[in-house]
């Protein structure tokens, strides 16, 4: 049967729903294949920046600018060695001072978060209701609102040139999220196991700590990757809290690099900025799929 | 005997009310202390202190309206800060926006290799609000940075970005779009939601690519794409390490870049104006407030949920 002599009324339905098939699978191909060249060239351009700062940190500084190239011409690795030492105070201690804030908060945000979604997701008492409202309320504040007052109370406290102001409210459940995304979490556990565990005579405190506690550890472990995150990059609370150059953590010590004037340091400074967003790449490669899933529950930053 | 007096009552109520209580209250106890004396307390006290002149070393002094009078009539700064803040807002938030939702509509339907794609492009966002980050961005835009040498590779001659001060808030905008990964992530789950078949009867009836995007994902996605929005919002009014490392701490050049919390810190931190930080820090609250309301208000002529179509 030629071309030529297909009329309308001769193409069976099954024809034309091959042919239909048949041009949508051509189609999808061709989208297909821009979508990916679209999608290749956005995540280059994304991650070109993180790339360059890396491939600077090892150039010597006359080479680093109106150069786009990701390969040093001679690998300066000096500069980690210079970095390290370049402020009156090495590294070793700024990143110690981190270590030790942020494993801290991770804690105190750990267990205090999760004590609070424990009450809002399975227990009953009076007034829950307008607790659960001003707690989500909280979780609108700007940290700005709240920062004068709260530093003039660490500072009547004695508290300032301390790291308490940086702990101390880790451990009071200050970050709502966490208590958000612990509660969202909480309330896909079966109750039975609670009411089972009741009838067996356990108190609520054996519940959280030998039922809640072991079945919620993906939602510990998301509030607890995202809290190392933000107290690890944490700016402000440092800046306002610490003076002292020996207290100063890693964030801290890398924006002296750009107010200090020793103007010819850029490739130890980017030496310092990759070894500062080390462990959080680390963090991030290893727990991907956990804070991914985490964002899409709650909605996080 | 005695113990059937009103005071056995009151002790069984108290015991009843205190055990039905006890548990609740004994796991809220952290939160609870937090939220008096970190929370709804320094609000209250940053309310208070809004009307007085205080700058630490003596007791504040209460001057009645005075610091929104001298905000509102005199303070150039003030609203130049506001101005900064609206532009940033009103100029990164949708651009992000629309980014994340192009680039969650090419990854959705099941492309090789989304988890990823999906990495690489949160990875910014999980890096960005680093000190690390805003020292890379401000040597990117240096007038001999990498911005500037791929405008020349093109024929273009770049500005000084970080300079003159008609561009340098450009920079902060591409660094809050560059952070596009969470409203993406958000978006890919919305898209995940909207029923293929909708798109397949959409086909049959000839209908093109623009025509699905606004007919069918849309409409099915804007409480997604409004959730986004409140959020990113709320995001770029708090944000503050980008400017303040960016214009050394100061919102230069000529004040470009004063952010309205770099001017909060700086009338703090730096002038010990404690009384006049916290007014600011007042209507601060009360813009985010506002455009949450906002937000939320104008929702409902926008953002249809699934459930409410009965």
């Amino acid at each position: 049967m030629s071309e030529a002599t297909i009329t309308p009324a001769m193409l069976s339905t099954a024809e034309v729903a091959r042919a239909y098939r048949e041009a949508k699978a051509k189609r999808a191909k061709r989208a297909g294949l821009l979508k990916h060249v679209f999608l290749i060239v956005t995540s280059l351009i994304m991650i070109y920046p993180l790339l360059w700062m890396l491939a600077s940190s090892l150039k010597p500084d006359n080479q680093i600018f109106g150069d786009l190239g990701l390969w040093p011409r001679e690998f300066q690795w000096q500069n980690y060695w210079a970095g390290w030492n370049a402020l009156p105070v090495s590294f070793t201690r700024f990143f110690w001072n981190s270590t030790v804030v942020t494993v801290l908060s991770v804690i105190g945000n750990v267990i205090s978060c999760s004590f609070a979604a424990y009450a809002f997701a399975r227990l009953e008492f009076s007034g829950k209701t307008i607790w659960f409202a001003l707690m989500m309320m909280t979780l609108m504040i700007p940290y700005h609102v709240v920062l004068i007052p709260q530093y003039l109370l660490f500072l009547n406290l004695g508290w300032v040139d301390t790291y308490l102001p940086l702990i101390v409210p880790r451990f009071l459940a200050g970050d709502a999220f966490f208590i958000f995304l612990m509660i969202q979490f909480f309330r896909q556990l079966p109750r039975e196991l609670d009411e089972a565990a009741m009838i067996d005579g356990c108190s609520p405190f054996k519940i959280y700590w030998a039922i809640i506690m072991p079945l919620s550890l993906p939602a510990m472990a998301t509030a607890a990757i995202f809290s190392f995150i933000w107290t690890w990059e944490d700016f402000l609370g440092p800046l306002v809290y610490l003076n002292n150059i020996e207290d100063y953590t890693v964030p801290l010590a890398l924006r002296s690099f750009i107010s200090s004037d020793g103007v010819s340091q850029y490739g130890p400074m980017f030496a310092m900025s990759i070894l500062s967003i080390l462990p959080i790449l680390l963090f991030f490669i290893i727990f991907q799929r956990l804070i991914i899933r985490g964002i899409a529950m709650s909605g996080l930053k | 005997m005695w113990c059937a007096g009103p005071g056995a009552y009151w002790d069984t109520r108290m015991h009843k009310f205190l055990r039905r209580n006890f548990a609740g209250y004994a796991f809220l106890l952290p939160w609870l202390i937090g939220f008096f004396l970190l929370a709804i307390g320094p609000i209250l006290a940053s309310l208070y202190l809004s009307f007085t002149k205080y700058n630490v070393v003596r007791p504040p002094q209460w001057i009645g309206l005075d610091n929104y009078a001298y905000m509102f009539q005199m303070d150039q700064r003030f609203w130049k800060a506001l101005q900064v803040t609206f532009q940033f807002v009103v100029i990164s938030v949708p651009l992000k926006l629309i980014f994340a939702l192009g680039v969650a509509m090419a990854l959705d339907k099941g492309i090789r290799a989304i988890g990823w794609y999906r990495a690489l492009f949160y990875l910014p966002s999980i890096l960005g609000g680093s000190i690390a980050v805003a020292i890379l961005w401000r040597q990117l835009f240096n007038y001999d940075g990498v911005i500037n040498s791929v405008l020349r590779l093109f024929g273009g001659d770049g500005p000084y970005w970080l300079s003159d001060p008609r561009y340098s808030l450009w920079t902060l905008i591409v660094l809050a779009i560059w952070q596009f990964g969470s409203p993406m992530l958000i978006f890919l789950a919305g898209l995940r939601a909207i029923p293929q078949e909708l798109y397949e009867a959409a086909e049959i009836d000839a209908a093109g690519p623009v025509r699905k995007f606004f007919a069918i994902t849309v409409p099915l996605l804007a409480p997604v794409i409004f959730f986004n929005l409140v959020l990113q919002m709320i995001e770029a009014f708090k944000s503050f390490s980008g400017a303040f490392i960016i214009s050394g701490g100061t919102g230069a050049p000529l004040d470009s870049l004063l952010f309205f919390t770099v001017y909060l810190y700086n009338e703090a931190f730096a002038f010990l104006r404690m009384g006049y930080a916290s007014a600011l820090a007042w209507v601060l609250l009360l813009i985010i407030a506002l455009f949450t309301a906002i937000a939320f208000w104008t929702s409902k002529y926008w953002v249809h949920y699934e459930n409410e179509r009965g």
